[in-house]
């Protein structure tokens, strides 16, 4: 029965974006959701039954154990999913497209007003138009990697486009104004 | 001038209780042993004698009882009980056979026969999940991989209570075999017919029960579980069973919902519940149980101990995991109370009974917590000066 540390005991595995997160109903506790990062330590959310959460991060001597247990309220949730999120990705293409002279990376709103809020992505005609890319959409801080030209928009949602400075230009005022 | 006594009496237990309840935060403890202290303290051969508020102590424990039990159930759903039983069977059954023997030999050494064994069984059986949940909270362990298996064994000793209590409560009313076994046959069949409606209907026993205004809401869930715990009693399953099994039938949001307007009446309940054990137990008879309390302290905390490392290696945890699985589970507080409370009512039953039951729930609710604190130092000691040896 023993088979080392990292026996799956999970209730639940879902695969998401890649990354394998075990789910475990704690009975009379709430849920606790994890993953097993690259360097071997846990790291995951525990939702209690009245909706606190807490940060969970297991220890590297002990896996069973954790290190790290931080209540996070509502608002700090949003700000630490916002952190690791979406800024994260356009400094990611910025950092990979600094050697590319002249590439940029923006990221814009599809405000209410937009035309485009309700409208698939291959109306923009973006690349035709601009020469740039959509290359990710952010909606509620969950990435959309590559979206597909049928990827509808709403409003509230954050386009990650790269292209040359005059293009992000022509692109902002796409979304903005048709 | 009879009522204006009974409420000062009354005033000044509750607030004894509150500043019994501060104390016990402030040491880091649970209040349930300085309850019982309180009782013994009063009443009976205590310090202070209570007269006048017995008609009410008595009536608000049975209430406490009910209302432990009902939020036991409302904290798990029928899907959890489902579950923990698919998954955690074995380590129930260990946990059932390692535990509860101490108690039942200790009784039959001290010739109180076999209802007095299987009293005695359940209060050194069934941890105190109040307790555990707490110190795994404070001590951060809410997610560590061993804490699943340990609340598993605290959900399969819930189960098994559904069943237990109505046998104890049927043998000791001394019903006769036929008459017991029609109780565990209603017991049995309440049991899987909760847990069916609960899977399937969930929402219909929510539907009684709930209502947007709160004071409504409070008035329904108190109403309801009364009168469930009523019926129940008078079946001889037990008034607790009853309202558990209420409990799990409450589907989860709703639960929720009573879980919180109901919380501090529980306190508040159940408070009363361990003073009035208290009350009822003669501190003078409690020196001569020490020795055997001790003893029976020692033995089955080396049987949960080693319940909890058996639960926690079948979920494929480690070492250092499965001791602090082992120590989390010591604790023994409110159930054991219960059933000991349900065994005062018997005549059937030795009065040794309720001092060494006090006295053996004194020592494990103060030695759990601190078990589950000094297990992991402890560990990192032994090993460390294994590694030096070798």
């Amino acid at each position: 029965m023993t088979n080392g540390p990292f026996v799956r005991s999970g209730d639940r595995r879902l695969a998401w974006a890649g990354v394998d997160v075990e789910v475990t109903r704690l009975p009379g506790i709430g849920t606790k959701q994890e993953f097993v990062a690259g360097d071997g330590r846990r790291i995951g959310v525990l939702t209690h039954r009245d909706g606190h959460r807490e940060l969970l991060l297991s220890g590297r001597d002990d896996p069973d154990a954790c290190v790290a247990t931080i209540p996070l309220s509502e608002a700090e949730c949003n700000a630490l999913g916002t952190l690791l999120g979406a800024p994260n990705l356009v400094a990611q293409l910025q950092d990979q497209q600094r050697e590319v002279e002249g590439v940029n990376t923006a990221q814009f709103p599809i405000t209410a007003g937009s035309p485009y809020a309700g409208r698939a992505l291959a109306d923009t005609a973006m690349r035709t138009r601009t020469a740039t890319s959509i290359v990710a959409v952010v909606r509620d801080h969950v990435v959309s990697p590559s979206p597909r030209p049928d990827f509808v928009f709403e409003a509230g949602d954050l386009v990650v486009i790269v292209g040359t400075g005059e293009g992000l230009k022509q692109a902002a005022e796409i979304l903005e104004n048709g | 001038m009879e009522t204006a006594l009974a409420l000062e009496e009354l005033g000044a237990l509750f607030f004894g209780l509150g500043v019994l309840g501060r104390l016990a935060g402030r040491i880091g403890i649970s209040p349930i042993p300085l309850y019982l202290l309180g009782g013994l303290a009063f009443g009976e051969g205590g310090l202070v004698p209570f007269t006048g508020i017995e008609g009410f102590t008595e009536l608000a424990s049975e209430v406490g009882v009910v209302l432990l039990l009902l939020l036991l159930g409302l904290e798990y759903s029928a899907s959890d009980l489902v579950g923990g039983l698919k998954r955690s069977w074995l380590a129930g059954i260990v946990d059932m056979v390692l535990n509860a023997t101490p108690g039942a030999v200790a009784a039959l050494l001290l010739g109180w026969g076999p209802v007095g064994a299987l009293a005695m069984a359940g209060v050194t059986w069934v941890s105190s999940s109040g307790i555990i949940a707490k110190v795994l909270s404070d001590l951060g362990r809410l997610g560590n991989r061993e804490t699943p298996a340990v609340l598993s064994v605290l959900v399969m000793e819930d189960l098994a209570m559904a069943l237990y209590l109505p046998i104890t409560t049927a043998v000791l009313a001394s019903l006769g075999f036929l008459a017991g076994l029609r109780t565990v046959a209603i017991a049995l069949v309440l049991l899987v017919v909760v847990l069916v409606i609960a899977l399937r209907f969930g929402g219909a026993v929510s539907a009684v029960v709930d209502s947007p205004t709160s004071e409504v809401f409070l008035l329904r869930v108190i109403g309801v579980a009364l009168l469930v715990a009523g019926v129940a009693s008078q079946l001889q399953v037990s008034a607790g069973v009853g309202a558990f099994l209420l409990g799990i039938a409450i589907s989860e949001d709703t639960a929720e919902n009573a879980t919180r307007v109901l919380s501090p009446l529980r306190d508040l309940f159940a408070a009363v519940f361990f003073v009035v054990f208290g009350l009822n137990t003669d501190p003078a008879e409690i020196p001569a149980v020490i020795p055997v309390a001790l003893a029976l302290a020692v033995v089955s905390t080396v049987t949960k101990v080693g319940t909890g490392w058996f639960a926690a290696r079948q979920a494929g945890v480690g070492s250092l995991g499965r001791w602090r699985a082992g120590a989390a589970l010591v604790a023994r507080g409110e159930f054991s109370i219960v059933i000991a409370g349900l065994a005062l009512t018997s005549a059937s039953i030795d009065p040794g009974f309720a001092p060494l039951a006090t006295t053996y729930v004194l020592l494990m609710a103060v030695l759990g917590p601190v078990l589950a604190r000094v297990v992991v130092p402890a560990h990192t000691a032994v090993t460390s000066r294994r590694r030096a040896v070798t």
